[in-house]
């Protein structure tokens, strides 16, 4: 045991001692997190509108003000013609224009159909879309507020609410995400490039030719490496709870056992990228290419696995990633207990078995070679 | 047994190609003994499986009374190795770089500081003890390699090109500790690609092919080839 002891002190030297290991340990989950919250988001507040009332009576008005009033958009300019409307979208000065046909306020109250139009920048589709959803959104409930006072005979009335995370905050979604980004780079990149930087150096025959096992050897590589992960998971829950108050609704311990899970496997991986490489620039690459992209594209972290084409829904099947996304998801959001996501789990674990036993082989097969 | 190492057609094929072609040698106890051959000609392969990290096709060897088929692990605790590339980890400190090797061949911790007193007393390295591997000088970080791989007495040191890249004092410094490390009693296995240093050893096998195609003293070796140097040796057997 001594031995091994002294691997894993050994370890910790070289993680401490350099500043750039460092960094990505501890500087980029936080930073990631703090990004991912704050940045890059699907909601919008105070987009630029710009109005174009044909009417000017008190009903457009009051239209025009319930729009800027939900706070998702901000009034940047009124227009008197079509022409201006469009210089508007051609300058970038707006994001959706509202268009209220003359007569809006006499028309309604006649009884008579009204269309307000939206128009949008349709260069940016994803925009586009929740622009008018919100702008739909807020002029249906104008409408019901003033329908209020003359019921008609018929209307069928939604009412939807989003379930567990009624507000749609982005970063509830992003956290699993995040995590998951985080989890795989700390685990298989840096336990990939840590290896191989031992062969670089040529400290690796060394350590082969004494009397350390080979078992010891990888173990001793990644204790520190599961630690740090373990540790980066809990900093991670910590800043979205505390600084984006994304709730922890299921067991905590559930949790850090299915962040375990995918740590174990990651660092597999990371172990099998090094039995492939030998020096820290390519393990890097191939952790990038392979781990990193599909982690970010095909685990249903930024694009929803169903809305891509069915060859890679197939593909995003043997992404270890997808797996520990629903159930982190699941047990954080809806506080789902084991028997809810053992699916999911037994395949996280099957895959985890199978990587162990493969990279376990394949560092064999190389020293012996 | 008077033999560090005994050799006896020792073979290592990969696929269709044979690497190393049934070699045969001794090596006695105490001897500093020369591994010489132009790149590619099958020493390293050797080397590995005398050290335990790779198992030979055909043929046996013993290395310190054990067999490298079945007790490699035996061996790896009675050998020591020195890379080309004097492998220490340059972000440790001297003494930590000590403390570690001490630890992996399973010293205990007196023994280690003990030894590691004695150790940096005769390099004279007391006052760098805790500073960065990375710090010191070539010359320095070749000796305390080499220090570091006969630290927890082996009966046999091998040293993989073990000079390159230094200057020739600093070499001439390096073999001045072979010498003293042989006079211990630890035998040496040196590959090298000077050949005035093959003139240093005891005994000097030089390889072509996968063969050992002269093994001799080196001043057998150069009454035999009618050569002045180990150099014109090294040429007129290349040229076959």
């Amino acid at each position: 045991m001594k031995p091994f002891f002294a691997f894993v002190k050994k370890e910790f030297y070289h993680i401490l001692r350099d500043r750039r290991t460092l960094l990505i340990l501890f500087g980029m989950p936080v930073v990631q997190i703090i990004l991912f919250g704050y940045a890059v988001t699907n909601e919008f507040k105070g987009a630029n509108i710009g109005i174009w009332d044909q009417s000017k009576d008190a009903l457009s008005t009051e239209l025009a003000y319930k729009l800027e009033a939900s706070g998702h958009f901000s009034l940047a300019s009124t227009y008197q013609s079509h022409a201006e409307v469009e210089q508007a979208f051609e300058r970038s000065k707006i994001k959706m224009a509202v268009v209220i046909p003359p007569d809006f306020g006499s028309s309604y109250y006649a009884g008579r159909p009204v269309a307000v139009q939206l128009l949008t920048d349709g260069t940016d589709p994803n925009t586009a879309n929740t622009l008018i959803n919100y702008a739909s959104a807020i002029i249906q409930g104008f409408q019901g507020v003033k329908t209020d006072n003359r019921p008609l005979p018929y209307q069928i009335s939604v009412d939807s609410r989003m379930v567990y995370n009624p507000e749609l905050l982005s970063v509830f979604m992003f956290v699993p995400g995040v995590m998951t980004l985080i989890l795989m780079l700390v685990s298989a990149m840096m336990t990939s490039l840590t290896i191989a930087r031992e062969k670089e150096l040529g400290t690796m025959e060394l350590l082969l030719v004494s009397p350390l096992s080979p078992l010891t050897i990888i173990l001793g590589k990644v204790t520190p490496y599961i630690l740090l992960s373990l540790i980066n998971t809990i900093i991670i829950l910590t800043v979205s709870y505390f600084v984006f108050h994304v709730p922890i609704v299921g067991s905590l311990w559930l949790l850090l056992g299915l962040s375990l899970i995918f740590i174990l496997m990651a660092l597999a991986l990371g172990i099998l990228i090094s039995t492939r490489t030998t020096t820290q620039q390519s393990a890097m690459m191939i952790s990038l290419i392979m781990l990193m992209m599909p982690t970010m594209l095909l685990s249903g972290f930024i694009f929803p696995i169903e809305s891509m084409p069915v060859v890679l829904q197939y593909l995003s099947n043997i992404i270890p990633a997808k797996y520990f996304i629903i159930t982190l998801k699941d047990v954080m959001l809806k506080g789902s207990t084991l028997a809810f996501i053992w699916n999911e789990v037994v395949v996280l674990i099957g895959m985890t078995l199978f990587f162990l036993v493969l990279s376990w082989k394949n560092f064999h097969i190389r020293l012996s070679g | 047994m008077n033999y560090a190492i005994q050799a006896e057609n020792l073979t290592k094929r990969f696929g269709n190609f044979t690497a190393v072609n049934a070699i045969n040698f001794t090596v006695k106890k105490g001897e500093i003994f020369g591994f010489l051959g132009a790149n590619g000609a099958g020493k390293t392969t050797a080397m590995r499986m005398l050290t335990g990290l790779s198992k030979p096709s055909g043929g046996k060897a013993e290395v310190a009374g054990y067999d490298v088929r079945t007790q490699a692990e035996e061996i790896k605790r009675h050998i020591g190795y020195m890379s080309q590339k004097f492998s220490l980890y340059e972000d440790l400190t001297v003494g930590e770089n000590i403390w570690f090797f001490g630890n992996i061949y399973g010293l205990s911790r007196a023994m280690i500081k003990a030894k590691t007193e004695k150790l940096l007393d005769e390099l004279q390295l007391k006052e760098v003890k805790k500073q960065l591997v990375a710090s010191l000088p070539l010359g320095w970080k070749q000796r305390l390699a080499f220090a570091l791989a006969s630290f927890h007495d082996p009966e046999i040191v091998f040293l993989d090109e073990p000079t390159g890249g230094v200057d020739p004092i600093t070499r001439r410094e390096f073999w001045e500790m072979i010498y003293a490390a042989a006079d211990r009693g630890i035998t040496i296995f040196v590959t090298t690609h000077y050949m005035d240093e093959a003139e240093y050893c005891d005994r000097v096998s030089i390889m072509v092919d996968g063969n050992i195609s002269a093994l001799d003293t080196p001043a057998g070796l150069k009454a035999n080839f009618l050569a002045s140097s180990m150099d014109e040796v090294f040429v007129k057997l290349a040229r076959g």
